[in-house]
């Protein structure tokens, strides 16, 4: 196995070009996991730690690219206001060893439908930049995750940076495990609203092939929601989004969970989800110059 | 933890510094925390060889044939090993020989080993593995443990003749032992329906335990190197090295003395250590090759190579007259074995005599089976046979009490056993045994803030589910639970399971040293401390230096049922007595004793040979001065006894330990997750040797049994495992493990060295139904699978 080690962006798109089998590597979190398992053999490693713009993050338009190699560590300090949900995803995952490793990058490289990045990334509507010799293109998370572990990624491609727009209401990620740390998700959910566009974002992970979004439920909400004011939920609301986002759950029973509990446990988790961001949303009117964008 | 409250023992007056009852730091903990100390796995020789092992991908199947040419092509292979090669008995076992080697004619569960390479490098091997084609004809799993035990058109897992014969308990097909126990009036046949119609309140209910690991975080692994004599020596992380040399060299077609180990690092052992994993293996292909060869099993091999905690399906049926008295109480349990017997009768012995744990009931029928199915193999798991058993019959009693309007507590200790009663083999209660004063302190415990007199309510952590941010408090339901467990300590039914120890006391640079050579395995539980406590606080010296253990001094028995501390140390103080009387004598032949001062006032302490009466008589120094003292004692327990095969009557055990748990719960209720927020514990120790490492035993048992309430199972579908990594295995983790509050009592065991009890049992026993009670508390669900899962406590089918 050929172990490629380029230092610039360039030689790492050249190396990927000339290498399509190559999987690219950044902590290593997961596909050191495949390799040790022999799951896979790849023909090449291109180790990506020594390409700086990879692992750094800045503003751009109002919201911010996140490089792909930015650990979750540094997510959780440095991007709580900018990206609530994602902070609170990466705050959830595994153990602090892993997440001083652990990469957006390679969340989505992976494509694992159980990674806790996905549901934000739909939720939020954000944005996953592609770059190879031929060019750089973006491409929404909304259409990035195609099926089982496959995404719009093409072979000489590599992941670059994520944007992510600026948060313009409450965001909240919910992950269900059967331990309270160091756990794979048997079910996860997200949920943003923006309240610029007076829209609702959901994503749901660990339920089916692909992280998904739940339509329905998102153009429920947004026509029940009381953008102006803010006023509490019926609960028949309440109910009925938590019904929606369970029925687009096409769940599996595995060693983690069954199918039945996952279904069950979206519902619950965009009930209160949905709760939490009513009282963060009514917060904001009430405090107009705390940020209401940042639930 | 906080709110640890251990206390010192008050009745040795040692005076000499890290003795009995004190908190020295273990000879090896600073290695250990810092990364350094040497593990089975980290042992390395230059010319040393990779052994491998392939294993079978079916549960069930009749092997036709084995190619191994080429394997044997491969460059780097050394040797490639079947059955065939092995040079001696081609079966082994714990307790019935009936585990092969290497498989022959069938395999029995998934994972069998079939067949063991050797090459110069990991990789090699496995590619060697890859090009070894076994001709398997596959035949139907025997998954099932009931049909097992009572289907007569189950097919056999072992076929007639190829099963060694114990004719009382190994009756027929699959079974492996069955014991019945009658007491009162189910002595004279059928009796439930007259004592039914007396009863006030009956409480009838089916319980599963799941199968747990043992989850050490060592794999098994050694290294073989052949000797020049044509033996062999083994590093070997293993629970009781005498056990292992006496199965291995049969296999190897070798004596005793020619196959020698020494223990290496042992990290972890719960109980998985005691059968063999690679130990003949590794000796074959050295012995072969002759070269030293190592093998190393990976998480996933691991979980195939090691026995497990035994399933248990139970049915219990329990009836009380109105204020709570315990009539009768029936059991039937059936274990399962899984391929081969390993521990599986001894674990039927246990199940079946502490069935209907330490309650006073004067009707009782218990039947225990253990089986063979082709599921993975079970054997011994800290609590072994006591901490499935004591599930259901812990459910029971809440369920009892919730039926007569009682506190839980207060119908167990209506029920309590105590010193003078008999358990229900008709063994006396010949001890000390406060099991009320113990349900009583657990009771009075204070508990732990309410959610809303917590510094930081919305804190995460202190929520269901944690960090990943599931309630900020909606669906959490407080619940609190007790349970209460009776343990046998050191081996029962008529096993002698003595003890060796070497004690030698000389001078070195002046200043007078013990030696303390024992064939004790140290698989983290501190035996490596107390050994020296007891000889510091016997022989009055400060310096004592731990042999590593080997087979070059007697057995010492196994790392297992809690009997360390009473075994090993009461070996090693047998022999410091018997050093020590030997120094009294030298000193009387130099002189330095005159005639008024017996023995019975002597002692040695600080260095120093002490009077009663006249204070220091001389330093050991010059007692010490002609050369060193050296002994070597066996140590013994009581005789115990076979239960009868009929009545399951007999004095079967040699110690009993006890501990209670109260548990305090918060249970999200919409999504069945669990925040365990007490874990107290009262138990019972007799005599508390290192108070630091008994916490760590008690804290480690508490929390092992935690895992069994909530979330460790090994999850086995049509004789497969479905989660054989730790990614899917869960064990507790820092955040799913409370604050533990800990009492401990010195009711003083007379018959063991110091009063001691074995401590490392008990508290797994406890622990689980304690908290499984208070998650029924929180929900109102039944709940009678252990491990509680998220579907159960929601009511989601599974």
């Amino acid at each position: 196995m050929d172990f490629l080690r380029p230092s610039t962006l360039e030689e790492a798109l050249a190396a990927k070009s000339a290498h399509p089998d190559a999987v690219p590597i950044m902590g290593g979190t997961d596909v050191m996991v495949e390799l040790n398992f022999d799951k896979h053999r790849p023909g090449a490693l291109i180790d990506l730690t020594r390409v700086p713009e990879l692992a750094a993050w800045g503003p751009e338009g109002d919201g911010v690219r996140l490089g792909a190699g930015v650990p979750y560590t540094r997510i959780i300090a440095e991007l709580g206001e900018r990206a609530p949900a994602l902070a609170q995803a990466s705050r959830s995952v595994a153990s602090p060893q892993i997440r001083n490793r652990g990469t957006v990058g390679g969340n989505l490289g992976g494509a694992s439908p159980a990674g806790e990045s996905h549901p934000v990334l739909l939720a939020t509507d954000a944005v996953i930049e592609l770059a190879s010799v031929r060019g750089t293109r973006r491409v929404p998370a909304r259409e990035f995750y195609l099926g089982l572990r496959r995404t719009a990624r093409q072979d000489d491609e590599l992941i670059t940076a994520v944007l992510l727009p600026r948060p313009a209401g409450p965001q909240h990620f919910s992950k269900i495990g059967t331990r309270n740390a160091m756990v794979i998700a048997v079910a996860n959910f997200s949920l943003a609203l923006d309240a610029g566009t007076r829209t609702v974002g959901t994503g749901l992970g660990s339920v089916a092939p692909t992280p998904v979004r739940a339509e329905e439920a998102e153009e429920f909400l947004a026509g029940e929601f009381d953008w102006d004011g803010g006023a509490v939920l019926d609960e028949a609301v309440v109910r009925r989004f938590g019904e929606l986002v369970s029925s687009v759950a096409r769940p599996i029973d595995d060693q983690r969970g069954s199918a039945d509990y996952r279904r069950h446990a979206v519902g619950v988790m965009a009930r209160r989800a949905l709760s939490w961001s009513v009282t963060d949303y009514r917060k904001s009117l009430q405090d107009p110059r705390g940020d209401a964008r940042c639930a | 933890m906080s709110g640890t409250t251990t206390r010192a023992p008050g009745d040795l007056s040692s005076t000499t510094r890290d003795g009995v009852g004190a908190s020295p730091r273990r000879p090896d903990g600073t290695l250990k925390v810092t990364g350094e100390f040497a593990y089975s796995s980290d042992m390395w020789m230059e010319d040393m060889l990779w052994g491998m092992t392939l294993r079978s991908p079916h549960p069930h199947a009749r092997i036709r044939g084995i190619d191994i040419t080429g394997a044997l092509k491969l460059p780097g292979v050394h040797a490639v090993l079947t059955h065939e090669d092995v040079p001696g008995e081609k079966r082994y076992g714990l307790e019935y020989e009936d585990q092969p080697v290497l498989a022959f004619d069938k395999v029995r569960y998934k994972g069998e080993a079939v067949a063991i390479v050797a090459a110069d490098h990991p990789e090699t091997a496995r590619r060697a593995l890859e090009r070894i084609e076994v001709d398997y004809e596959v035949l139907e799993p025997v998954s099932d443990s009931r049909r097992a035990a009572f289907d007569p058109e189950c097919p056999l897992v072992h076929e007639d003749g190829t099963l060694p014969v114990h004719e009382e308990y190994n009756q027929h097909g699959n079974v492996v032992r069955h014991q019945p126990i009658r007491t009162g009036a189910f002595t004279g046949g059928e009796a439930l329906e007259e004592l039914r119609s007396r009863a006030a309140a009956v409480v009838s209910t089916e319980y599963e335990v799941g199968m747990q690991d043992q989850a050490f975080l060592g794999p098994e692994s050694g290294m073989a190197v052949p000797a020049e004599d044509g033996g062999v020596d083994l590093y070997i992380a293993t629970q009781w090295l005498h056990v292992d040399q006496r199965q291995i060299a049969p296999a190897l077609g070798l004596p005793q003395d020619k196959v020698r180990l020494t223990l290496a690092g042992v990290g972890g052992a719960f109980g998985a250590r005691e059968d063999l994993s690679m130990q003949i293996h590794a000796c074959m292909l050295a012995l072969h090759t002759g070269r030293p060869v190592k093998i190393v099993y990976n998480r996933e091999e691991s979980f195939y190579g090691h026995v497990h905690r035994h399933p248990a399906k139970m049915r219990f049926e329990h009836g009380a007259e109105a204020d709570g008295t315990l009539l009768y109480a029936t059991l039937e349990i059936v274990v399962d074995g899984g391929a081969y017997a390993s521990a599986t009768p001894a674990v039927v012995g246990v199940a079946s005599s502490l069935g209907i744990g330490p309650y006073e009931v004067p009707n009782v029928k218990v039947d225990a089976y253990g089986v063979y199915t082709t599921n993975p193999p079970c054997g011994a798991m800290r609590g072994f046979g006591a901490v499935q058993a004591c599930f259901g019959y812990e459910s029971q009693m809440d369920k009892l009490a919730a039926e007569l309007g009682m506190h839980p507590v207060d119908l167990r200790i209506k029920n309590a056993m105590k010193q003078g009663s008999r358990i229900i083999t008709g063994q006396l209660m010949d001890t000390p045994l406060p099991m009320a004063e113990m349900l009583q302190r657990s009771k009075d415990m204070p508990l732990p803030p309410a959610r809303e007199q917590l510094p930081d309510p919305s804190d995460l952590r202190t929520l269901p589910g944690g960090v990943a941010n599931t309630t900020h408090g909606e669906g959490v339901v407080r619940g609190v639970g007790y349970g209460v467990g009776l343990k046998n300590l050191c081996f029962s039914e008529g096993f002698d399971d003595y003890s060796t120890a070497r004690v030698r006391l000389e001078l070195i640079g002046g200043e007078p040293v013990a030696l303390v050579h024992t064939a004790a395995a140290e698989v983290g539980q501190g035996l490596v401390t107390v050994k020296g406590q007891i000889a510091r606080t016997e022989l009055g010296v400060e310096r004592v230096t731990i042999h590593p253990s080997d087979t070059q001094v007697g057995s010492a028995g196994s790392s297992s049922a809690s009997r360390q501390s009473y075994m090993t140390g009461g070996a090693v103080k047998t022999a410091c007595e018997a050093v020590r009387a030997r120094v009294f004598e030298i000193a009387r032949e130099r002189g330095l004793v005159s005639p008024g001062h017996p023995d019975a006032v002597l002692s040695l302490q600080g260095g120093k040979l002490v009077s009663e009466t006249d204070g220091v008589l001389a330093p050991l120094a010059d007692v010490l001065e002609g050369g060193a003292v050296e002994e070597t004692r066996e140590f013994h327990h009581r005789p115990t006894h076979m239960l009868d095969p009929t009545f399951g009557q007999g004095d079967s055990h040699t110690q009993f330990g006890m501990c209670v748990h109260r548990a305090v719960v918060d249970v999200d209720v919409e999504l069945g997750l669990v925040k365990v927020v007490a874990l107290d514990a009262v138990q019972d120790v007799g005599k508390v040797m290192h108070p630091q490492q008994l916490a760590g035993q008690i804290q480690g048992g508490s929390t092992q049994g935690l895992g069994l309430a909530l979330m460790e199972e090994i999850q086995v579908k049509d004789s497969q495992i479905r989660n054989p990594s730790f990614t899917d295995y869960l064990i507790p983790t820092i955040l799913d493990t409370p604050p533990m509050r800990i009492d401990v009592l010195e009711h003083a065991d007379p018959n063991a060295p110091y009063g001691l009890r074995g401590a490392g049992e008990p508290p797994t026993l406890s622990s689980t139904p304690a908290i499984v009670a208070a998650v029924r508390d929180a929900t109102g669900r039944a709940l009678t699978h252990a491990p509680v899962r998220p579907e159960d406590i929601v009511g989601i089918e599974l």
